[in-house]
């Protein structure tokens, strides 16, 4: 049987069911549906209601939330002190086609040593990053991204589902190659030595990949064998891929090959090479030899070396502070756009006359209010411009 | 339902003479009766299938289905594109497993409810019925008889399978039947054996044996020719002709008869319920109509999408990719190499449209389905019926509803006929208050024995067709046919006037105690063209012959005898029929006998003629009605439900046009149309006729109608027009004059369509439907079954005729008030619902998918996937399911202001939330928010930050977090389901992605931990809903405050009434407290004013009409 054991039963029904389903016989079930707030759709709700003031309220907190985090920001990405230098042209005989350049690049037989001068401009805490950046390399594209066995890399060995994507760096003579796919086939592999006003810098190169990946992704027992760029001769006539791998040095010893492994979203990426672990101070001339032998000439790539420090955001990006404060003016603007249309053309919210069956009986819904709303109606256009030229 | 049935009869054309069509169908089956078993091969046995699977097609039959539609076929080749490893951006799992998962669901669930169908075959197949086998009655499961066994049946025994009758217990071979659950009429009909087999007792009928050569099964339930022959040694005549009068039908049941016995004609399958029977076509929404177009949409763009970047992407490839080295194409590319990009990116794409809108709408159907089950608003106490929604899946087109179509008798009134009042010989009895039975005036008459009173009232319990069956405790109970008679004979027994027995000739009759006996003579039957009824009687005890007649005022007008004063009674019927009554005008006349002899015989005649029966039938009767002796007037009340007039209000408020399809009379139509608000009373409102008996009147008529009504129209005489039909007058309006015919109903917002049958009432609303409006069809008996199942939805009434239009309709209802509830509050927040919970699921994936696209442009168009396979998946089926899920719970607006304006509805009629340009607002919304999102997280995650699988699954927490305001911004109340949906599905997300990070072999191993611990990462998800909310969020308010939806209105008005109803309360205890309030009096009864006006009517016409009333 049925009990009603809401406090307060909302419907005239649900108080008296009681005595009608007590008429009942008692062998006949009720087919009265059970009473609970949910099945009714009472369930209390919380109904915000908007007023001119909150929406303007809200959007002034919005500003004056926005403004200081993006200042902060800006501030913050401002004081990151970043020297950046694009070598790729420089290193290279200056005169000739993208032909000759890269076939400059690939001829093995030449040196290709070059030497940049680095002035700090500005003092830089330790620690202090060293990336290599390139432009116009697509390690997102599908074809690359794809291109590695991640059991091979963990095992050594892999089995030929997970290898397939390799292709076409996965066997040489029907051997496979470990690490295999093209990504480990491209490594970068221009090496720099620093010298700060002619002594010796040191550069960590140490710890510059994830843990995890060196601990969970990259095998410690697995050597690389069969590798086709520690074979530069056997690649007669075909493409040189980048960076040889030492077969004595495991996968996960190598921080190169798995900083290099983490591929990027974007064509324009820096990868970390090494940490300089001291101060440099506004003057210091640094000298760094480069061994400028990737390949980014036949795409018409760039290589940039960069000394960084970082602050709290990461490295320097002016592009979260000026967001912030973008969001934050046009938040304040808009607020502002809500005050005036309240001050020019208040309106009386929730007007029964904007009924349109009040207003004119019959009427369609799709014309718009005019027998009282004209002087609304120019303002809400001309505001609405106004408001949409500012979304855009 | 009486006067429905006549009206058929009369719209057919005359009958095929039996013999001719004997002729013709002697080519079908020969049973022989009593010999079931001589071959039992020939027909079907009696087992009745209505599956649609069995156990081993279940899987093709079930596949081929679902396979049906479209969407499936694309889901199917998307799954199947995706084995191909070379082009898939993502496992292919992700897309079987979904696939699978929805196929094999819906594939339960079918096999569910045909299991649910197997197991009630099974219950009617194993029923046990008597049938004799070899001579001897056996009991056998009806499963087993076969065509030619004789079938035993008692009294409430459901008729196991079609069968012609050949004994019953009455002497007179008569046997009452109940047809509700074929037809829906639950009146008695009367089913007689054949004439050769009257009289045979029981044990003749366990040998009988003869011959019936009938038709093929057809599903024809009104027409049934067949021959039957008997064999010596039973009276060997010639062919003997059998009509549907000697039938019984499966499923009907067998009433006030103790036995019958029949002979099984047409079994299982093949009987005339059984060919009727099929599953109804499911019913497609608006919603679902417009859903598959944008659908339709999307994947055009989806296809020009692909094609466009195929090609660019190839171009790319052949300009650019052949410089990048390390991606290192082969020189030699197989011969498929060029659809390779386009087909990358259509299933990069192929998320546009989500697996996840079919699965999430269906569910949201069947909650709508639930909360109306559960409504206790739609619960009635006294017939403790509660809603039900039969079919779960259309109750979006409750909200778009445009014509109602409604069936008048039983259920816009109650179907309980009530003796109301009275006139005998110009006195009145029963007024307001009280009804004539309990009139202490015509009591006092009566125990005076007034000769007057007596004779009225002996016309009331003899001139009738009603007949009273005993039950075993001695009370008498009435069945008839109409249930004005009914309400006559009750109300003379009431008057301890009763009708205790009818036998075939014999009526008895107890007047205040004495039992009278009269013999019936002759029974003129009625016809709508006489419009009267009457029957010649004698008297046992003095022998005197009477006539007594009941029938319309204008029929009994004009033959009553020329001396008698019509006028004061004409004036009265005229009162009552203004009060919405049912009037009937009782008179009598005494024959003379050699008058009825020459009567008989010409009656006689006409009665056997073969050309113009009916006509000549007529004609003789007219000799016999006339020189009548006005008795006086009877007034009947079919009461209107309860609410039956506001409920039409408010829904002809709302929008909806109401079409009354009825079966009674044009003036009790047109009266009970005023007293329902159908059409305003004059001098607003104007009732047109459409009249006319021949083609060109009726021509004529419509043209007259319509060039009023384009008048008035112009001119705003009228603010309400509506034109009333009959049944013949449609017909010819709907054959020949239908552009005419669609051009008048479409000025007018009413119609009052009167006497028509069955069919003309489906064909209506098809009509209406052709005119691509929602059309609603609702009624309660079977002959609204097919209009119901005609129109877009139809609700069948509950009610007094049995349960049969209840059954066939989508949903029920105990009584029509239930409509408004079931439109404004169920249909309305159906729509809106659908509406928002289509547009967002496409948005969600369009926003993922818009990302990808934008992905693509820096991934040098090679249809890298941003997002990994598990990703892909749990977006729609885990991250954006649940919280969108609870919007089933939204109301935009209370209930009760809904109901208050039901104008609103006006919105969901015009399809106003759910159209082409809504939904290119939320295109528009996903492609900005596709920007949003992929744009600042490229840009904040640059240089040494721009690791794939971190970048994407910022981008994809940036979705998630902009899913969340979006849903909470469009979304009007919160409960705390919503509260827990939108916030727990956020840090739902989080939880599913920080397990998933712990997984060695996923891409995402360590990802989410690392992104969380960035500040970098927290500032991008403030940012991306700061720039991706503000703007919409700055439209949204600005829409509201500037350029407001009625819908914004009615929100803000509700809401401002609470926090003034609140701020008045506290106001008014701080005033109690401290002498001076803070308010002062005037400020405070504006705000009182403010906050009861919402509760006030705003309508002005809806003033006016309280008024009138």
């Amino acid at each position: 049987m049925e009990v009603v054991s809401s406090s307060e039963s909302p419907t005239s029904s649900a108080s008296t069911s009681t005595a009608a389903t007590a008429s009942l016989p008692p062998s006949l079930k009720s087919r009265r549906p059970k009473y609970s707030r949910f099945t009714q759709q009472e369930l209390p709700a919380c109904k915000p209601m908007l007023t001119t003031g909150w929406v303007i309220s809200i959007f002034m907190a919005v500003g004056v939330l926005f403004i200081p985090l993006g200042a902060c920001a800006l501030n913050s990405s401002k004081k990151v002190v970043e020297i950046v230098d694009q070598y790729e042209t420089v290193c290279i005989p200056s005169a000739g086609t993208k032909e000759a350049r890269v076939q400059y690049i690939q001829d093995i037989s030449t040196a290709k040593a070059c030497t940049r001068q680095l002035l700090v401009t500005k003092n830089m805490a330790k620690p202090i990053y060293v990336y290599y950046e390139l432009h116009n390399f697509f390690q997102n594209h599908r074809r690359y991204v794809k291109s590695r066995s991640d059991q091979q890399l963990l095992y050594g060995n892999a089995s030929e589902s997970s290898m397939a994507n390799c292709d076409p760096q996965r066997l040489i003579a029907g051997k496979p190659i470990v690490p295999c796919g093209l990504i480990a086939w491209s490594l970068f592999n221009d090496t720099y030595s620093f010298k700060l006003n002619s002594v010796a810098l040191v550069i960590n190169r140490k710890g510059i990949a994830w843990d995890s990946d060196r601990k969970d992704k990259f095998g410690g027992s697995v050597y690389p064998s069969n590798f086709p760029n520690n074979y530069p001769a056997a690649t007669n006539g075909s493409i040189i891929g980048g960076a040889s791998l030492d077969p004595n040095t495991p996968l996960n010893a190598n921080e190169d090959l798995i900083v290099w492994m983490r591929t990027a979203a974007l064509p324009v990426f820096r990868k970390l090479w090494g940490k300089i672990e001291r101060d440099l101070y506004a003057g210091d001339l640094i000298t760094v030899d480069i061994n400028n032998v990737y390949n980014v000439y036949s795409f018409h790539g760039k290589k940039k070396l960069v000394l960084a420090t970082t602050s709290w955001l990461g490295g320097k990006n002016h592009f979260l502070g000026i967001a912030y404060l973008v969001v934050g003016g046009l938040s304040i603007a808009m607020a502002m756009v809500f005050v005036g249309i309240q001050i020019k053309c208040p309106r009386p919210l929730g007007d029964p006359s904007y009924l349109s069956w009040n207003k004119n009986k019959g009427r369609d819904l799709n014309t718009s209010p005019s027998a009282t709303g004209v002087h609304f109606e120019v303002c809400g256009t001309f505001m609405f411009l106004e408001v949409k030229a500012l979304c855009s | 339902m009486a006067e429905i049935k006549e009206d058929e009869e009369d719209a057919r054309p005359p009958r095929i003479s039996r013999d001719s069509s004997n002729k013709e169908k002697n080519s079908g089956r020969c049973v022989y009766i009593n010999e079931g078993d001589r071959y039992p091969d020939l027909y079907c046995n009696n087992r009745v299938s209505n599956t649609k699977y069995n156990l081993w097609n279940f899987l093709p039959k079930n596949l081929w289905e679902q396979f049906g539609r479209f969407m499936n076929k694309y889901f199917l080749l998307i799954a199947i594109l995706q084995l191909w490893p070379l082009i898939t951006p993502v496992n292919p799992a992700s897309t079987w497993g979904p696939l699978l998962l929805i196929f094999s669901v819906s594939a339960c669930k079918e096999a569910w409810d045909d299991y649910n169908r197997y197991k009630l075959d099974k219950q009617a197949n194993e029923r046990m019925v008597w049938v004799v086998k070899k001579g001897v009655k056996t009991r056998i499961q009806a499963q087993d008889i076969h065509v030619g066994d004789i079938v035993w049946l008692r009294e409430k025994d459901e008729v196991p399978c079609d069968m012609i009758l050949l004994g019953s217990s009455d002497p007179q071979g008569v046997c009452y039947i109940e047809t509700s659950t074929i037809d829906g009429e639950t009146d008695l009909k009367t089913r007689v054996v054949p004439s050769p087999c009257i009289g045979l007792n029981s044990e003749l009928l366990h040998k009988i044996k003869g011959i019936i050569e009938c038709g093929y099964p057809d599903r024809d339930i009104r027409r049934f020719d067949a021959n039957l022959r008997l064999f010596p040694p039973f009276i060997d005549t010639d062919y003997f002709p059998i009509t549907v009068n000697n039938t019984l039908l499966q499923s009907c049941f067998i009433r006030n008869t103790e036995w019958a016995c029949g002979v099984a004609v047409y079994t299982g399958n093949e009987t005339k319920l059984g060919m009727s029977r099929g599953l109804p076509s499911p019913k497609l929404t608006a919603v679902d109509a417009m859903i598959d177009k944008l659908t339709g949409a999307i994947f055009v763009f989806q296809v020009v999408v692909v094609i466009i970047l195929g090609f660019a992407g190839n171009a790319w490839k052949s300009t650019e990719a052949d410089k990048l080295w390390y991606v290192h194409y082969p020189k030699a590319a197989p011969w498929y190499e060029f659809i390779v990009i386009p087909l990358r990116f259509e299933l990069l794409c192929s998320i546009m449209i989500p697996i996840s809108i079919k699965v999430s709408l269906d569910l949201a159907k069947s909650m709508y389905a639930k909360f109306i089950d559960w409504d206790l608003h739609m619960y009635d106490e006294k017939t403790d019926t509660p809603a039900v929604a039969t079919n779960t899946a259309i109750s979006e087109d409750l909200g778009q509803i445009e014509y109602i179509l409604t069936d008048k008798t039983g259920t816009l009134t109650e179907n309980l006929m009530v003796f109301k009042k009275c006139c005998i010989k110009g006195s009145c009895y029963g007024d307001s208050t009280r009804d004539a039975v309990k009139d202490p005036a015509l009591l006092r008459a009566l125990n005076e024995n007034d000769p007057e009173v007596l004779k009225f009232l002996t016309v009331m319990a003899v001139c009738n067709t009603v007949v009273p069956s005993r039950s075993p405790n001695g009370s008498i109970s009435y069945k008839a046919q109409s249930q004005d008679e009914e309400a006559l004979v009750s109300a003379a027994s009431h008057l301890r006037v009763v009708l205790l027995n009818k036998a075939a000739n014999c009526v008895e009759v107890s007047v205040l105690g004495a039992v009278l006996e009269f013999d019936i003579l002759d029974v003129l039957e009625f016809t709508s063209d006489r419009k009267k009824m009457s029957v010649i009687v004698r008297e046992r005890q003095t022998g005197e012959l009477k006539l007594l007649t009941k029938g319309a005022d204008e029929a009994i007008f004009s033959s009553v005898h020329n001396d008698q004063q019509v006028r004061r009674v004409a004036e009265i019927v005229d009162q009552y029929s203004q009060m919405g009554l049912r009037t009937l005008c009782l008179a009598w006349r005494d024959i003379r006998e050699e008058e009825y002899h020459d009567w008989s015989r010409k009656f006689k005649e006409a009665s056997s003629s073969i050309v113009d029966r009916e006509w000549k039938i007529a004609e003789v009767c007219v000799l016999m009605e006339r020189n009548l002796e006005l008795l006086g007037a009877t007034a009947i009340e079919d009461k209107l439900q309860d609410g039956v007039a506001e409920t039409i209000e408010s829904l002809r408020d709302a929008g909806i046009n109401f079409w009354m399809l009825t079966g009674d009379k044009q003036l009790t139509a047109a009266q009970i149309a005023l007293s329902c608000n159908f059409v305003l009373p004059e001098p607003q409102g104007q009732l047109l006729y459409v009249q006319g008996a021949t083609q060109s009147d009726v021509g004529a008529s419509l043209e007259r109608v319509l060039r009023t009504m384009q008048i008035s129209s112009t001119e705003h005489k009228y603010q309400d027009v509506a034109f009333v039909i009959d049944g013949l007058a449609l017909e010819f309006a709907l054959k020949y004059y239908r552009q005419l015919f669609a051009e008048l109903a479409s000025l007018c917002r009413t119609a009052i369509c009167c006497r028509v049958t069955p069919s003309q009432k489906a064909q209506l609303v098809h009509l209406v439907k052709s005119w691509e409006f929602r059309t609603l069809a609702i009624g309660d008996g079977g002959n609204d079954v097919r209009m119901i199942q005609e129109a877009h939805v139809g609700v069948g009434i509950s009610g007094r005729e049995g349960l049969q239009a209840a059954r066939a309709a989508d949903y029920s209802l105990a009584k029509f008030r239930f409509l408004k509830r079931l439109i404004l509050v169920h249909g309305r927040y159906s729509y809106n619902r659908s509406a928002f919970l289509s547009q967002y699921s496409i948005y969600k994936s369009l926003v993922l998918c818009f990302i990808q696209i934008f992905f693509s442009f820096v991934s040098g168009i090679s249809g890298t996937s941003l997002f990994n396979s598990f990703s892909l998946m749990a977006y729609n089926v885990l991250y954006t399911s649940v919280p969108v899920m609870a919007s089933v719970l939204d109301k935009d607006i209370d209930e009760k202001t809904v109901l208050q304006h039901p104008q609103i509805l006006k919105y969901c009629q015009a399809g106003r939330l759910l159209n082409p340009s809504t939904f290119a607002g939320w295109f528009g919304r996903a492609l900005f928010h596709g920007a949003v999102v992929f744009l600042i997280t490229m840009h904040v995650y640059v240089n040494e930050k721009s690791e794939m699988e971190e970048v994407s699954l910022v981008a994809l927490s940036g979705c998630i977090w902009l899913q969340a305001f979006v849903v909470a911004l469009e979304t009007s109340s919160f409960t705390t389901i919503q509260h827990i949906a939108i916030g727990g599905n956020l840090v739902a997300f989080y939880i599913f992605n920080l397990v998933a990070s712990t997984v060695k072999w996923g891409g995402m191993y360590t990802i989410m931990f690392r992104i969380c611990s960035q500040r970098a990462y927290w500032l991008t998800m403030l940012l991306i809903v700061g720039a991706g909310i503000g703007p919409i969020a700055a439209l949204k308010f600005f829409r509201f405050f500037y350029r407001p939806s009625l819908i914004n209105i009615l929100q803000y008005r509700e809401r401002r009434a609470r926090v003034t109803e609140a701020n008045a309360t506290s106001s008014s205890n701080a005033a109690s407290a401290t002498s001076s309030g803070s308010t002062s009096s005037s400020q405070r009864a504006a705000q009182d004013e403010e906050s009861s006006s919402v509760y006030q009517p705003l309508l002005l016409s809806t003033k006016d009409r309280t008024k009138r009333q």
